[in-house]
């Protein structure tokens, strides 16, 4: 009898440690029910330009995962914070080709193309892999939404922009699987594990 | 008597515990409400962008400087550990001399930093310095 037990057991933690290695990640967002199929969130079509003045648009990502979130250079509160943890990512993925970066300004008046690039080269990283992106202040505030971000222009707020600093993961049928609060540096690390599971899914 | 006795042995411990902290609490609290967004919590900047504070040799050759780039900011070109910045920092006017001392004694002592402390008076006398010239940078 106690041999069963533990037998079991013995079963119980392979099973366990079986889905754990298959884990994937939920598709986040509204769903609705079509004709009995599912639809999930899924981000809408966008055309930016990039750092390097190429348009940026969904196919810029065909095929790959990518981490987006929102900030504007002259951001004297959140910003910096948000931007150091991107750059961990992209510094820990700098090798994997499945996955890009894509941080929209939603501060357009400020940060052209020229503005952006100078960041981004401060920074130390290229176009090819982590894209600053500018455009349609309207277009920007409207992605944010489904981006699950905040965006907007207030005078009242320090540096006249709130935003908020999350980090979205997106993989490649443009669905949200994950995201995390980019402040804080813990919650990040959960984040990047987020990440080699999508990239890790079949 | 017993009560009298109960509270004085509080208090030691509250002694006690209140000179384990770091010595510059009050600059850490500074430091985490005005500086941190940018400079981090560990004082590491951001690469290229916002120079680090923790062994930062700027600090330590400009010591008389650095009470001015809290109140009026600065804009020039600058080198900290072989890596130049030329971004604005905007200025904190409303801290007081008193805070900026606490803010750089904290500074000095964190982070693998290992500076003297600055005072009060010498704080007073460099801040009025600049208000001469104006930025410093
Ligand atoms: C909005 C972001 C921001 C905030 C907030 C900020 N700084 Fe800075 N700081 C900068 C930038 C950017 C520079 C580089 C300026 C340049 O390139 O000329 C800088 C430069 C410095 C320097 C000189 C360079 C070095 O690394 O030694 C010191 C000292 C400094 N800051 C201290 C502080 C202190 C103390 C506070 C808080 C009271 C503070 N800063 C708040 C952005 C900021």
């Amino acid at each position: 009898m106690r041999y069963l037990a533990y037998i079991f057991l013995i079963i119980g933690i392979a099973q366990g440690c079986q889905s754990f290695d298959n884990r994937t990640l939920p598709i986040l967002g509204n769903r609705e029910a079509v004709n009995g199929d599912t639809v999930y969130h899924t981000i809408p079509d966008f055309a930016f330009l990039n750092q390097d003045s190429q348009l940026v648009t969904n196919e810029t990502f065909a095929g790959k995962a990518y981490v987006a979130d929102f900030f504007f250079i002259a951001c004297p509160t959140i910003c910096p914070k948000t931007t150091k943890q991107m750059l961990r990512i992209h510094d820990h993925f700098k090798n994997e080709g499945r996955l890009l970066l894509l941080a929209h300004t939603v501060a357009p008046k400020y940060d052209t193309v020229a503005a952006l690039k100078k960041y981004a080269y401060n920074l130390g990283v290229e176009s090819n892999k982590w894209h600053f992106v500018t455009g349609d202040q309207a277009a920007i505030y409207a992605i944010a939404d489904d981006y699950f971000s905040i965006a907007m222009e207030d005078p009242e707020a320090p540096g006249g922009y709130d935003h908020s600093g999350r980090l979205l993961l997106v993989d490649k049928n443009r669905h949200i699987r994950s995201f995390c609060d980019g402040t804080d540096p813990k919650d990040v690390d959960r984040f990047i594990v987020d990440i080699e599971t999508l990239l890790n899914e079949k | 008597m017993k009560n009298k006795l109960t509270f004085a042995c509080f208090l030691a411990l509250f002694g006690w515990c209140a000179c384990k902290e770091t010595p510059y609490q009050h600059g850490k609290i500074m430091y985490t409400n005005f500086c941190e967004n940018c400079h981090m919590a560990d004082g590491s900047g951001l690469k290229g962008i916002i120079p680090p504070l923790a062994k930062a040799d700027f600090l330590q050759k400009n010591k008389e400087a650095v009470p001015c780039i809290i109140r009026a900011g600065m804009k020039g070109e600058i080198t900290v550990g072989g890596q130049t910045y030329h971004t604005e920092m905007v200025g904190i006017p409303k801290l007081t001399e008193f805070e900026i001392t606490n803010i750089i004694n904290y500074i000095h002592t964190s982070w693998g930093n290992n500076l003297p402390p600055v005072k009060h008076p010498d704080v007073r006398t460099w801040l009025k310095r600049c208000e001469k010239n104006t930025k410093p940078f």
